[in-house]
Parts: structure tokens; C-alpha cells; sequence
């Protein structure tokens, strides 16, 4: 399967990974092989079987709703890249 | 003392004949001598081990030392520990301390083990040769021209140079007991649900399983009492009673039906292979067992079938790293989404981004039908082939990886031939069963062969028999390379 350059564009933003002209063509040359190896599955008759999400049939745990979790704020925002006054910084997104 | 296995270890512990700083320093000398050439570790901290081993000193003291008390034992660095820099062998977490430590790390730190080092990985374990980690490739002890396979590589260089008592590994398609083929050393994948995943950096999730890389069967044995059991912060552990992994051990195995699945021994696997994996077949028939041929015929499936869901589910856990809460972010940005473009171009390699890049087009609008949903079809398919196999034998026994470690940058600017290595190992985390490596033999560059021995559901105590009385019977996993 071939991929088109503006394939590989709408998914490196999809994915939110700058790419750069040369490196979109890589990529699409890379995918389209990988893509080829997929191709084998299409021909597979699976008419009225069950997708398989999960290696063990069982229904999700629940837990009570109550909080469990300590407030161990600064120690993560320690580790964070940019933060003020117990807030993480990101740039402005409304004007 | 290098040579020692786990039980001999802990009897010299015990009994005072060494103690566990002695011990854990031996060990960090060993690493400090070896270690920049093999590249096998890529976190050390010396102060904190030395201060755990001097509270297992403390706990053998006491009397109350368990099995794995005061022995180091080193760990992937995909596990968060606390104070402890973990990177996932990515630059996006260069600098990430964890705040935490993970089920598997809380495990060993109740047992009195020691942390010895985070060791080397493929970037978020993706790769199949140690080669995509930000801090570079890792050196096969055997051969240093030659990978040690992945995405554990650091941990079965460690393990097969004597940097380590035992070590974990972590294993989505093969991450554990593919290196530990290629490193002649013995791994084991759990059942799908056996060891917590908390706190284990996540690459696909309902494929991930942790566990022990060592030397021998028995040491795998020791390491999955203290790795396995019920932890409720892992959606997908299993409530199941506590199980001595050790208890079949000295079990005979007159009688056992081991399974061969031809599509194992077909076009594609070396012949060098084939011969050291025949010839483990030929012992076992000695020790007792059994051979019926059986059939897995969708395993050529399980290589697209699994290059849809691994990616699909990387691409959405790894969504969270955006330079945000924690890990790498760009020095230089126009807006939000301009630093999340540069943060993840900048801070992922190459092979991360290709399997994220996979993944969201085949969950994109228009492709998932025909992709994941498709591709989660057919793993029931595969995972309904060992069932059906399993009517007719107890275990299947096959090559591990199609061929010896290849050479450092033989495969490395195409992705299919890497995945295409994957063959033997894929299936059996798509169908969530346990699997096994041990060392049976020598191919043609005097590089290890790896038996991979597939177990059913929960068999794990059986499996650990079947490679310990081959063990008790060859001495192919006390071979160990000249360094």
C-alpha cells in the first residue's frame, strides 16, 4: 500500500509530531513497507468473530468511589518542566 | 560467587558467609570494570543500593530475611522507583526522577532485595535489538560486534556478563525472551495479568507482562514469588491465591506431551537454530517426554496482527507525554500546540514516532474497521490456536528468535526485517499466554540459542519444572561468556 505525502502529513498532526519535509518523505516511504506487511491481514474471512480487546475474558474491577490517592502536589510539580504558585505553565491558548 | 544461583546466595546470606553490602559491592565493582563496555546499565546509584543492602544486613540480622532478602538484583528501567532517574531509554524522560515506585519495585523493596541499576532498553521498549535507546545501543556480552536483542537487552547483557544476580524485563512481543535467546540466558513472560503492571511505563497494554531474566529455571522460580501477585491500582491483575512457583520443580517429566507446531520449524528459521533446538527436543524425549506435531496455523498473522494493536495502543498511551506535567518540552515554541509538536518530534526516536505514526492512522476516522477491528478478529483466531493445541500436548516447544544475535546495525534501516525477528514470540502475548526462553546450544557464530518453551494459562510452576530438569540434565545455561 502506497501512502500519499498528505497522508503522512494529516497523521504526524494528528499524532501532534512536528515533522519536516524530508522526513514526511522518509516516513511515508517506511509506513507504505510497513503498511504492506499489515496488507496480509485483508485477506483473512473473519465474518462473525468477536474482536478480541483483552488476553482475559473479565468484566472491569470497581472500586468504591472515595478518594484514595494522597496530595503529593509538590512532589510531582517538582519534576514538572515549567510551573507557578502550585499551577503547570503552558503557553497562552485565549487572547 | 558470581556464578552462584539465587537459593546458594541466599543459604550464604543466611548464613553469614557473605553479607549483602559485601555482596552488592562486589557486584558494583563488577559493573564500574564492565559496564562501559557492554553499555548494559544506564542508571547507577551506589549510595542507595548500598544503603538497601545494608537494611537487608539488618533483616538477615533479624532473622527475618525471606528468600530474595540482600540480593541485587538489577531492574529495566520501564519500572518507576522512587528517587530514582527512570527513562524508559527515551529522551523524552532523561531527566524524569520517579515519585513512585511500581508494584514490581514495591515487590523486591518488601523482600529485602537490592536494586542494583536501571538497565538498558529499547526505547519504550520498542525494538527488537537494543538499538533505538536514547543512551545507545547495548553490547552482547558474547560478542560485542553483535545486539543482545530487545527490547530487554540491558537486562540479559547484565545477566550474561554476571552484572546481576537475576533482573527484570518486560515483554510485549517478545522483549524478554527474545534477548535472553540471544544472551544465552533463561526469561520468563507471565500470563497476561499475573505481575502488575502499576508503575510500569506502558507501551501496549494489553500486551505488556513483566518478568524475571536470570540464569537458571530455579532463579526464575524465586524471582516470580516475589515479582507475582493481586494489585489492585492494575485494572488487569488477576485475583488468584498466592503460588509457590518453585513446587514442581523436581518433578519428573515422564509422561509430559510436548507440542511442535510446524509452522515453528519452517521456511525462514536458521538451520544452526533449528539443529541446537532439535537436539533440545531429542534430550527431552530422554527425560521422558513425548513429541506430537501440532499445528498454529495462523502464526504468519500474528506480524501484522500485532503491528496494528501494539501501535494502536502505544500511540494512545504515549499521547500523554507532552511536555507538560513531566518529561522533556522543547526550548523553543510559538504556542501550545506548536510545544507539544516540537516537545514529541524532539523528545521520541525514530521508532516511537514510526509506531505512534502506525497507530493513529489505523484509529483514524475511515481505518479502524478495517484495521484494528480486523486485526483484534484475528488475534481470537491465534489465541484459539493454542487452545485447540492444547487438547493434544502439555507444553509446545520451539525456536525462540529464527536466528543468533545479529550483528550492531544489520537491520537497522529497515523496520519490517526488525519485526519480521518477532515470529515466534508475537503469538503468544496476543493470545496472553506465558512463554519461556532457556539456552539449549551454540549456532554457527558461537552465538547462545534460545528453546522457547510456551506454557498454558497459569502453567507457569510446570514450565519452570520442564526447564529445570532440562537444566539439571544439560549445563548449556551455566555457559557463560568470556569477558
Amino acid at each position: 500500500m502506497s501512502l500519499s505525502t498528505h497522508d503522512v502529513e494529516k497523521v504526524a498532526r494528528l499524532a501532534r509530531l512536528a515533522m519536516t519535509a524530508p522526513e514526511i518523505e522518509a516516513a511515508r516511504a517506511q509506513l507504505s513497507g510497513i503498511f504492506d506487511l499489515i496488507a496480509e491481514m485483508q485477506a483473512v474471512d473473519t465474518a462473525g468473530i468477536e474482536p478480541m480487546s483483552h488476553a482475559q475474558d473479565l468484566s472491569q474491577r470497581l472500586r468504591a468511589d472515595a478518594v484514595t490517592e494522597t496530595n503529593q502536589r509538590e512532589a510531582f510539580q517538582a519534576i514538572a518542566p515549567q510551573v507557578e504558585a502550585g499551577l503547570y505553565l503552558v503557553p497562552k491558548v485565549i487572547e | 560467587m558470581f556464578e552462584s544461583s539465587l537459593k546458594q546466595l541466599g543459604d550464604a546470606l543466611r548464613a553469614k558467609k557473605i553479607s549483602s553490602v559485601e555482596l552488592t559491592q562486589l557486584y558494583l565493582d563488577r559493573i564500574a570494570q564492565l559496564n562501559p563496555g557492554l553499555n548494559a546499565y544506564v542508571t547507577l546509584n551506589t549510595e542507595a543500593s548500598l544503603a538497601q543492602a545494608k537494611a537487608a544486613d539488618a533483616m538477615l540480622a533479624g532473622g527475618d530475611a525471606q528468600a530474595m532478602t540482600g540480593i541485587p538484583v538489577a531492574q529495566k528501567d520501564i519500572f518507576c522507583a522512587k528517587g530514582w532517574r527512570t527513562t524508559c531509554g527515551s529522551k523524552m524522560l532523561d531527566n524524569f526522577v520517579a515519585p513512585y515506585d511500581a508494584h514490581v519495585i514495591e515487590q523486591f523493596n518488601r523482600a529485602g532485595a537490592i536494586n542494583l541499576g536501571k538497565t538498558n532498553m529499547d526505547e519504550f521498549a520498542m525494538g527488537s535489538s537494543n538499538e533505538t535507546s536514547y543512551f545507545g545501543a547495548v553490547k552482547n556480552p558474547w560478542d560485542n560486534a553483535r545486539v543482545p536483542g530487545g527490547s530487554s537487552g540491558g537486562t540479559a547483557a547484565a545477566v550474561a556478563a554476571r552484572l546481576c544476580a537475576a533482573a527484570t524485563g518486560t515483554d510485549t512481543g517478545g522483549s524478554i525472551r527474545q534477548p535472553a535467546a540471544l544472551c544465552g540466558i533463561s526469561g520468563l513472560k507471565p500470563t497476561y495479568g499475573v505481575v502488575s503492571r502499576y508503575g510500569m511505563i506502558a507501551f501496549a497494554s494489553s500486551l505488556d507482562q513483566a518478568g524475571p531474566m536470570g540464569r537458571c529455571a530455579e532463579d526464575l522460580a524465586l524471582m516470580m514469588n516475589t515479582m507475582a501477585g493481586f494489585d489492585e491500582r492494575d485494572s488487569t491483575s488477576l485475583q488468584r491465591d498466592k503460588e509457590d512457583y518453585a513446587r514442581d520443580l523436581d518433578k519428573p517429566l515422564n509422561g509430559l506431551r510436548i507440542g511442535l507446531p510446524k509452522e515453528f520449524f519452517a521456511e525462514g528459521l536458521g538451520s544452526d537454530v533449528a539443529k541446537a533446538v532439535e537436539a533440545a527436543i531429542a534430550e527431552y524425549k530422554k527425560l521422558g517426554a513425548t513429541v506430537v506435531e501440532i499445528s498454529l496455523p495462523n502464526t504468519r498473522l500474528s506480524i501484522p496482527v500485532y503491528y496494528v494493536l501494539a501501535p494502536a495502543e502505544a500511540s494512545s498511551n504515549l499521547s500523554r507525554f507532552d511536555g507538560v506535567r513531566y518529561g522533556y518540552r522543547a526550548p523553543d515554541y510559538t504556542d501550545l500546540a506548536d510545544m507539544y509538536e516540537k516537545s514529541r518530534a524532539q523528545g521520541f526516536g525514530a521508532e516511537v514516532k514510526r509506531r505512534i505514526m502506525i497507530g493513529t492512522y489505523v484509529l483514524s476516522h475511515g481505518y479502524y474497521d478495517a484495521y484494528y477491528i480486523q486485526a483484534q478478529k484475528i488475534r481470537r483466531l491465534i489465541a484459539q490456536d493454542f487452545v485447540e493445541a492444547y487438547k493434544h500436548c502439555d507444553v509446545i516447544m520451539g525456536p525462540t528468535s529464527p536466528s543468533t544475535a545479529f550483528k550492531l546495525g544489520e537491520k537497522g534501516d529497515d523496520p519490517v526485517q526488525m519485526y519480521l525477528s518477532d515470529i515466534y514470540t508475537i503469538a503468544v502475548n496476543l493470545a496472553g499466554l506465558p512463554g519461556m526462553s532457556i539456552p539449549c546450544g551454540f549456532g554457527d557464530n558461537d552465538m547462545p540459542v534460545g528453546l522457547q518453551i510456551i506454557g498454558n494459562y497459569f502453567d507457569e510452576a510446570r514450565m519452570l519444572n520442564v526447564a529445570h530438569q532440562y537444566q539439571l540434565a544439560t549445563d548449556w545455561h551455566s555457559r557463560a561468556p568470556q569477558i
